[in-house]
């Protein structure tokens, strides 16, 4: 089974430069700034943490980059192209993609309906009036996307009915329709046993190595197994990046969330 | 969903899916004209389908997409104007006289267009708001279509609207009118029901439960919602045309306030979640306002109280019922079933 797609006509334009690129991003609500002067750049194919407390920003960061809010000053820019004042469905269009910290599913349709629509929203036929057929590739699409979080026996079951740890498979499937280029994951893990929480790192370090994605994870041990470089959070603001050992081992980051040297566990 | 179920074998046949109920309603129907007298073939029935067929636009906006548009009827009104401005009626000084499959086609894009332009400023709004702006622009329309003469011929609006005479049959007659009526019913109601499992329609209920995460998966949800008023004023406008054709005139009370709530009593009442919910409603509405002034004056009252006696239904229905007869019918069910043996299913003693 692939995760490749042939279904994603804006694929071609993709540039040779950063997948993302945020320059001096804020955002305010009011007299409070949720982001402050964020700059960060990823990759194409990269993998990004990006950690912090709760009231971070991290969130917060990734509803500017999808767009569900406009950034108070900055520019964002998705594979080279400025998307700073795109509407949501236009970014998505682009190759992004994200899932939510809490699910956003459509609980009366059942799994293979889920996938089929995020697979239709990124097609040109969206607004088709006719019925699919039994030979269409979207069809496909879907049940590969299914069998490629490990749903496919729970397909014909109804979202409402899932597990917890299902749902958020769900949402990773729906974040992988059409072709992505660079996905936002936010908080995949929150709730999931230790078994899904392995599934989860097999699904995620199975990607197909032209899948970026940025990471938000409290569970350290996720974020730093799948993570390739690590962006830390704090009070709206980026204070520290590196690679998964150096931020592990960096004592400014240990007194801040590590719980002191050695320690594991978000603060 | 039945669409993506298609993959899965064995599947029953297409007349093997299709309840018993719905054969023996389809039956009823086609066998009526030899059972009802001329009144029951026009006033209720004719007049059911075609307030069932309005109401159902509304059903598909509101059940489908969430969005409760109060602007059906002026939809409707807007196409019969047009039947009646381009086609012939007894205003001749404005009616052009051109042939009905020139006149009808038009209409049905002049209402689609017209629902397009309102859908777009409605669809910024939600919940009541979206009631509020329709509303507005349903009284608007009526006050327009009112005050001007050089189009809309003012208050008089026009009579001696008539359906055509096509392969030699006079379409006003009891029968032919009932069958035609009847056709437009059933034509809308299939593709209501075929849309709601087509791509359009299931992402129009993913926009109605999370339009946030529709968003997120590509879909621009605010063209979503326009489109989906413009699907529906095909529908209104069919309904809107044969209104006109019955009455056979078209004149700003077609698209009064009164008109523009009864759309919204007879979809409530019928019930929003599927799309026979607005024929149920209409059925009941036609019937309720055919005999409710007998049985006033039958108990000495006036029987131009008859509206009284609607709203006393309507709120009867709201209160026992908030989503209508089909969630009567729905409870009904459950209760039957819980009355049942899981795995013999008969009746428990």
């Amino acid at each position: 089974m692939t995760l490749a797609s042939t279904n994603g006509p804006r694929l071609a334009t993709a540039s040779a430069g950063n997948a993302l690129e945020l320059r001096g991003v804020t955002k305010t609500f009011g007299a409070l700034a949720a982001l402050s002067d964020v700059t960060l750049s990823v990759r194409p194919g990269e993998r990004r943490a990006v950690l912090g407390s709760n009231g971070a920003g991290k969130t917060t960061l990734f509803n500017c980059i999808t767009g569900d809010f406009l950034p108070s000053s900055g520019t964002i820019r998705l594979f080279g192209e400025d998307v700073t004042r795109f509407p949501a469905h236009e970014r998505i269009r682009r190759g992004l993609r994200r899932t939510y910290q809490i699910s956003l599913l459509f609980g009366g349709l059942s799994v293979l309906d889920n996938v089929y629509l995020a697979c239709r929203g990124v097609s040109r036929a969206r607004f088709s009036l006719i019925r699919p057929f039994r030979s269409d590739p979207l069809m496909a699409r879907a049940l590969e996307l299914t069998e490629a979080v490990h749903l496919t026996a729970s397909r014909d079951t109804r979202v409402a009915a899932l597990s917890y740890g299902q749902q958020r498979q769900l949402e990773i499937a729906l974040a992988l329709a059409g072709a992505p280029r660079l996905i936002l994951f936010d908080e995949p893990a929150a709730g999931l046993s230790p078994a899904e929480r392995a599934d989860l790192v097999a699904i995620l370090t199975g990607l197909p190595a032209h899948i970026g994605f940025i990471l938000i994870e409290h569970d350290m041990d996720v974020a730093l197994r799948v993570a390739e470089r690590v962006t830390m959070m704090h009070n709206g603001r980026i204070f520290k990046e590196g690679l998964p050992a150096e931020i592990e081992q960096d004592e400014e980051v240990q007194a801040l969330y590590l719980g002191g040297p050695g320690g594991h566990g978000h603060g | 969903m039945a669409v993506l179920d298609a993959r899965r074998t064995p599947q029953p046949t297409a007349a093997e899916r299709i309840p018993a109920r719905y054969w023996v309603a389809g039956a009823l129907l086609l066998l009526m004209p030899g059972i009802a007298n001329d009144f029951f073939l026009y006033q209720v029935f004719g007049w059911a389908f075609i307030l069932g067929t309005i109401a159902l636009s509304l059903q598909f906006l509101a059940g489908y997409g969430g969005m409760v548009s109060l602007l059906q009827m002026s939809v409707a009104a807007l196409a019969g104007y047009v039947v009646a401005i381009l086609g012939t009626s007894g205003t001749a000084s404005i009616s052009l006289g051109w042939p009905w499959w020139v006149v009808v086609p038009i209409a049905l894009v002049v209402a689609c267009i017209f629902a397009t332009v309102v859908g777009a400023l409605a669809v910024r709004t939600e919940g009541i708001y979206t009631i509020m702006i329709t509303l507005a622009i349903a009284a608007a329309f009526f006050y327009f279509t009112r005050q001007n003469y050089t189009i809309f011929n003012g208050y008089s609006g026009f009579p001696g609207v008539l359906p055509p005479t096509v392969f030699g049959i006079d379409w006003r007659r009891p029968v032919p009118f009932y069958y035609l009526t009847l056709g437009v019913a059933v034509v809308c109601y299939l593709v209501v029901v075929y849309v709601a499992r087509a791509p359009f329609g299931l992402a129009l209920q993913g926009v109605r439960d999370n339009p946030r995460r529709m968003a997120a998966l590509g879909f621009n949800v605010f063209w979503h919602r326009v489109l989906a008023h413009s699907f529906a004023a095909v529908i209104a406008g069919l309904g809107g045309i044969l209104l006109v054709w019955q009455n056979g005139q078209v004149a700003p009370g077609t698209a009064g306030l009164p008109a523009v709530f009864d759309i919204l009593v007879v979809a409530i009442v019928g019930g929003l979640r599927h799309p026979v919910g607005p024929f149920i409603g209409a059925l009941i509405y036609v019937l309720l306002r055919a005999f409710a002034p007998d049985v006033l004056q039958a108990f000495g009252m006036s029987g131009e109280r008859f509206k009284t006696v609607v709203g006393l239904g309507f709120l009867a229905v709201v209160w026992w019922s908030p989503d209508g007869v089909l969630g009567l019918w729905d409870r009904w069910r459950a209760l039957r079933a819980e009355g049942r043996d899981r795995l013999t299913g008969r009746v428990r003693r």
